[in-house]
């Protein structure tokens, strides 16, 4: 909005800004005053069409071939199922785990003063840049029965590396820091006159975390865990390490379509692949709208 | 945007005193907190990394190097190299002419459009490497034909590039996007009517101001391309010394119990993503802060 102000008070040529000024043919005015939108808009198109839609079309081509059934019998066969428990459940722990855990690191990134916090805050983009198979093999060694946290837990009868706990930790890692980095700027824009009127009228700490701060935050929170839950839905680098891969116990949705399609089975791999797209989509949406909620939310507390 | 802005600076103009004393009183709760967050963090993200190093190094300096100075482990490297020097350029080339397209002008679709470049992000990279294997196979739609003019796409190296392309796909767009979106068209629209051409405002006026955006992306485009697993596991093959890139070659090191060697290699990719992380954390503190990478 205040672009389109400048514009008119900027002392530019007074011909090119007076097609501006006529009402609805305004942003076709401004758009012609920039070259490079057929060019540009062009090469996005054809790019994302050749290398991401041609190659999506692939999979739904393949898919619409085969029969009702013969689609079904590998989409919702028992293995098939237990996978998908097994990828949803892992998940969605994994996601929860993050979400309490990443509010109070957020709370702590941007609340307190202590040593080491801009080394922190700064690793907390480590899953995203570290490969995942680098982060498999490490998690693997640290909990398998001889690593460092294993032969801890070992003592203790607890097993975590190949078993569904395992697949959760990796997961776990994969998804840290999407809490994290979505509630972070919410908690620096929160305004700290709220809670001092809040302790003002008598509110305990707890009250006000939960009656003010709470609420505040809850919108990012929960796009953090759905961000966190769709990356975990479709891991695979770090998972197959620590997993074991048992099938019907250990093995998530990922990767048993890699284990059809080492048996040339192309048409399983394809219905369970179908089955993991349209969940992830159904997130993406799901997404789309915490983040209005998020902004609702955000333009609600600017306006009181 | 705007209102935040007001919202923060009106809390920086309250009473100083009141916030300093809200921020430095060190509560048992404040204690608890930073220590539960430092025992999470330490669990889940320091741990592991020093553990890669600590395997590498688990028989000394001598046999780390040796694992990294073989020669499949060095042809492994150079696929790498290669791939991300093909793909990162792609996007590049893509993210500027999408991040021109979607910030610079009004169209209908567009919000479609930017939800169609986030695609790749919310494909299994599983999913990301059957769809090339569908495709160009030799079972695959367009793979017997490619097959007959002697071309192999798929258990290639062409389909390590493409699987990586695409899992790469959306990162230096969405960098660029909220940035130029940000930065307004006001200095762009003075060159022209300056009389500046397309090109020109684009090399003296856009890109001095979107470079630190670009160099992040990049460099996030980079290490991603080079750390990329799930992907380029399914439509590699795994032939060693050919099809190889750096994470498969440790995933085989790994299967074939050379932990030393497979830490090793792992040490260079983690490196990597830690010079990725200084960087971002050097390339931030020259420009305002942005949130989720």
């Amino acid at each position: 909005m205040s672009q389109a102000v400048s514009i008119e008070e900027a002392p530019l040529a007074d011909a090119e800004r007076m097609p501006a000024a006529v009402g609805p043919g305004r942003a076709r005015a401004r758009r012609r005053l920039l070259p490079g939108f057929r060019m540009t808009l062009g090469i996005t198109l054809l790019y994302l069409g050749f290398m991401v839609l041609l190659p999506l079309s692939a999979l739904a081509l393949k898919a619409s071939t085969m029969s009702g059934n013969v689609f079904w019998g590998t989409a919702a066969s028992a293995r098939a199922l237990a996978s998908y428990r097994l990828s949803f459940g892992a998940s969605f722990a994994a996601a929860a785990v993050n979400a309490v855990f990443g509010l109070i690191v957020a709370w702590v990134l941007v609340r307190y003063r202590f040593p080491g916090k801009r080394l922190f805050d700064a690793l907390i983009d480590l899953p995203f840049a570290l490969p995942t198979a680098v982060a498999g093999i490490a998690l693997t060694f640290l909990y398998s029965p001889r690593g460092w946290i294993g032969a801890i837990l070992a003592k203790a009868g607890i097993e975590i590396a190949f078993t569904p706990v395992g697949v959760m930790v990796a997961l776990t890692f994969i998804g840290l820091p999407f809490v994290v980095r979505t509630v972070q700027p919410v908690l620096e824009d929160l305004d700290r006159e709220v809670e001092e009127a809040a302790a003002c009228l008598g509110a305990t700490g707890l009250q006000t975390f939960r009656r003010v701060i709470f609420p505040t935050v809850l919108p990012a929170v929960a796009t953090g865990f759905a961000l966190a839950f769709a990356r975990a839905l479709g891991e695979y680098g770090s998972v197959v390490f620590i997993s074991g891969n048992m099938p019907m116990r250990t093995e998530i949705a990922p990767l048993l379509i890699v284990t059809r399609l080492e048996q040339y089975d192309y048409a399983g791999a394809t219905a369970i692949a179908v089955v993991l797209l349209v969940s992830s989509f159904a997130l993406l949406l799901l997404i789309n709208g915490l983040q209005a909620w998020g902004a609702r939310a955000e333009r609600a507390e600017a306006r009181s | 945007m705007g209102s935040q802005g007001r919202t923060r600076r009106g809390a920086v103009v309250t009473d100083p005193e009141r916030r300093e004393t809200l921020a430095r009183t060190p509560s048992p709760v404040a204690w608890l907190l930073v220590a539960i967050a430092a025992s999470f963090l330490g669990l889940f993200l320091v741990l592991p990394l020093v553990a890669v190093f600590a395997q590498a190094l688990a028989k000394g300096l001598g046999p780390a190097l040796a694992a990294i100075a073989d020669d499949e482990t060095l042809s492994a490297i150079r696929l790498t190299l290669m791939t991300v020097a093909i793909a990162v350029p792609l996007n590049v080339g893509f993210g500027l002419a999408a991040s021109w397209a979607i910030a610079k002008f009004e169209f209908c679709g567009k919000s479609f459009l930017v939800s169609l470049i986030d695609l790749p992000f919310s494909v299994s990279p599983v999913v990301a490497g059957l769809v090339f294997v569908l495709l160009f196979g030799a079972r695959g739609l367009l793979g017997p034909a490619l097959a007959d003019q002697g071309l192999q796409v798929v258990f290639a190296v062409p389909g390590i590039v493409l699987a990586t392309t695409f899992v790469t796909f959306p990162l230096v767009a969405r960098e660029l996007i909220p940035l130029m979106q940000a930065q307004g068209n006001e200095e762009e629209e003075a060159a022209i009517t300056l009389g500046a051409s397309g090109w020109q405002t684009f090399r003296r006026v856009t890109l001095p101001k979107i470079r630190w955006g670009l160099l992040y992306g990049v460099i996030l485009c980079a290490a991603r391309a080079m750390g990329e697993f799930g992907a380029v596991s399914v439509v590699s093959g795994h032939v060693r010394g050919e099809t190889n890139t750096m994470p498969l070659h440790v995933e085989i090191l790994y299967d074939g119990y050379d932990f030393v060697g497979a830490f090793a290699v792992a040490s260079l990719l983690a490196l990597t993503a830690l010079a990725t992380l200084g960087a971002k954390s050097w390339i931030e503190a020259r420009g305002p802060r942005r949130s989720v990478a």
